[in-house]
């Protein structure tokens, strides 16, 4: 522990600035993952412990498609279009059976499908670690604000994500389709019976769940390493995100993935050896004073 | 009768290994309120919800204008045609009044969007006032009518009502059977299952009686008036 270097840190803008903006890079990746497993959990009752491997695809969806093209605009878009695509697949052939099925059935299809795509990432890319150049329009000298560095490159993540946060808040209270899906959530017999193919609403849903976990993958991708089995640390964090911020709330999730990502942040300087500690620890503080968590209504 | 709007024939049905339906087969003509009137557990909700599709019938014909429609999911069934308001209403209750009349909006058979959301208002004005407070928190009577109002807005062809005046107050229930006898002069073909038998006459065209899951009397509501035996061997508790 280094309560020391914490304190001086918070007490000097330059340390504050560079790691609120690492914190909010760590934060809002996280949180484009985790508002996808919170949606599919909160409408489709699954708990799709394989989300993590939908980031991991979208990162190496995006280095090919980068590889080939140099684009960054084709990569990221490649990376969210891809796994949406490949979320419709597998949720028409395998998930849809296992909604509202025992969790430790979606356990086991989950955790297979996890082993299966580990394995055919190592196949198709193999098994070193990878990472994608910085695209060259990005690759500039870092911002420089209160002595404090911001690249360029966090300032775009901030802005693409924060985009798609009001876009998929938007799409989801202020929509006919956002408003039939909250309702589907709650009674999909009733929403069928009124003549809504709750079948179409519910790939939909997945697919949009999988599409936030590619776009997460692809934007990941120029600033960590790309590699088999990158999944699962991200699902980690997005379930402990997921359960502070209350099983199916979006807005939830956003306040406590910015929270875990200034944990992190934070918590490397202060209590370098305990930081993954920091975030269980603060998950477990949650669910005893609010077993729901901030924003959900049921308890996880 | 000319062609029945909605025909079912020897429709079974079952929850799991006890089955509830037996053969229930009755006409109803297009524009005609059917009561359907039985003792508790004798089978009128399971009908409605084997006609609606939400409880696939095991065996028979459920045939709409000429078309099957037996066996088909449920929002099939509600795209051809045949809207359903179960007994215990199922309004949502974290949308509004309006955002419930808006998930339910679709075209009718012939294309035509009849019912639209200030319509609804039009037909339902208690509605109007409430149109921005969250579903579940209305009355009972103010959330009858509003699944009415949310099954109207498919354009349906048919009208299942499970039981639309239970539980309410008798001011609330004329209201209720007002509508119904508007919606009827407008056309819909409604069948309804209802114990209450001063509703039923009050609303209904014809009446099928339904015992131990099966249909034992079929006949207009002028004849069920005047068959005192009927209502007392199938009726009186």
């Amino acid at each position: 522990m280094d309560l020391g270097e914490l304190v001086s840190c918070v007490g000097s803008l330059s340390c504050l600035v560079t790691q609120v903006s690492a914190g909010l890079t760590i934060g809002l990746l996280l949180f484009l993952v985790a508002s996808g497993l919170t949606l599919i959990f909160g409408v489709l009752g699954l708990v799709n412990f394989a989300h993590g491997t939908l980031y991991m695809l979208g990162a190496y969806f995006a280095l090919s498609a980068y590889a080939a093209t140099g684009s960054f605009l084709v990569s990221t878009l490649a990376g969210t279009l891809g796994v949406a695509t490949f979320g419709l697949l597998i949720e028409r052939t395998l998930f849809r059976r296992i909604y509202g099925a025992d969790v430790l059935m979606q356990l086991l299809v989950c955790y297979a499908l996890i082993l299966i795509m580990d394995d055919v990432v190592k196949i198709i890319w193999g098994g070193d670690f990878l990472k994608m150049d910085m695209p060259d329009t990005f690759r500039r000298p870092p911002f420089i604000i209160g002595g404090g560095i911001v690249p360029l490159f966090y300032l775009v993540l901030f802005g693409v994500t924060l985009a798609v946060a009001l876009l998929l808040a938007l799409c989801m209270g202020r929509t006919r389709f956002g408003r039939t899906v909250r309702a589907a959530a709650v009674n999909s017999t009733m929403v069928a019976s009124l003549g809504v193919n709750t079948n179409m609403v519910f790939a939909a849903v997945f697919a949009i769940g999988a599409a936030l976990a590619g776009l997460a993958g692809a934007l990941s991708a120029p600033i960590r390493s790309v590699v088999p089995g990158a999944g699962v640390s991200i699902l980690i964090e997005s379930f402990i995100v997921t359960v502070i911020g209350g099983m199916g709330s979006i807005g939830g999730a956003l306040v406590a993935a910015l929270l875990i990502g200034l944990t992190r942040s934070f918590g490397s300087i202060g209590f370098p050896l305990f930081t993954e500690g920091l975030m269980f620890l603060m998950m477990a503080v949650v669910l005893l004073l609010k077993p729901s968590g901030l924003a959900g209504k049921h308890p996880a | 009768m000319s062609e029945p709007e909605l025909s079912v024939q020897g429709l079974d049905a079952a929850y799991g290994a006890s089955q509830v339906l037996f053969g229930v087969s009755f006409d109803v003509g297009r524009g005609e309120t059917l009561a359907l009137m039985g003792r508790n557990g004798a089978g009128k909700s399971t009908t409605l919800k084997a006609i609606a599709g939400v409880l696939p019938p095991r065996a028979g014909q459920v045939i709409l204008r000429g078309k099957d429609m037996a066996g088909r999911k449920p929002y099939r069934v509600a795209h051809s045609g045949i809207a359903y308001v179960p007994e215990d209403r199922q309004v949502f209750p974290e949308h509004t009044v309006e955002e419930n009349l808006e998930i339910a909006q679709k075209r009718g058979l012939d294309g035509t969007a009849g019912w639209t959301i200030p319509r609804a208002f039009e037909s339902f004005p208690l509605l109007l006032p409430l149109r921005r407070r969250m579903a579940g928190r209305l009355s009972g009577g103010e959330q009858q009518m509003l699944t009415i109002a949310r099954a109207l807005m498919g354009n349906p062809a048919v009208l299942l009502l499970d039981e639309p005046s239970e539980g309410l107050a008798p001011l609330i229930v004329a209201e209720i059977g007002r509508l119904i006898r508007k919606l009827r002069s407008a056309g819909t073909t409604i069948v309804l299952a209802e114990q209450n038998s001063r509703f039923c006459l009050a609303v209904a065209t014809r009446v099928a009686v339904i015992d131990k899951g099966g249909i034992v009397w079929h006949g207009d509501v002028e004849q069920f008036h005047t068959d005192p035996t009927v209502q007392s061997r199938y009726l009186q508790v």
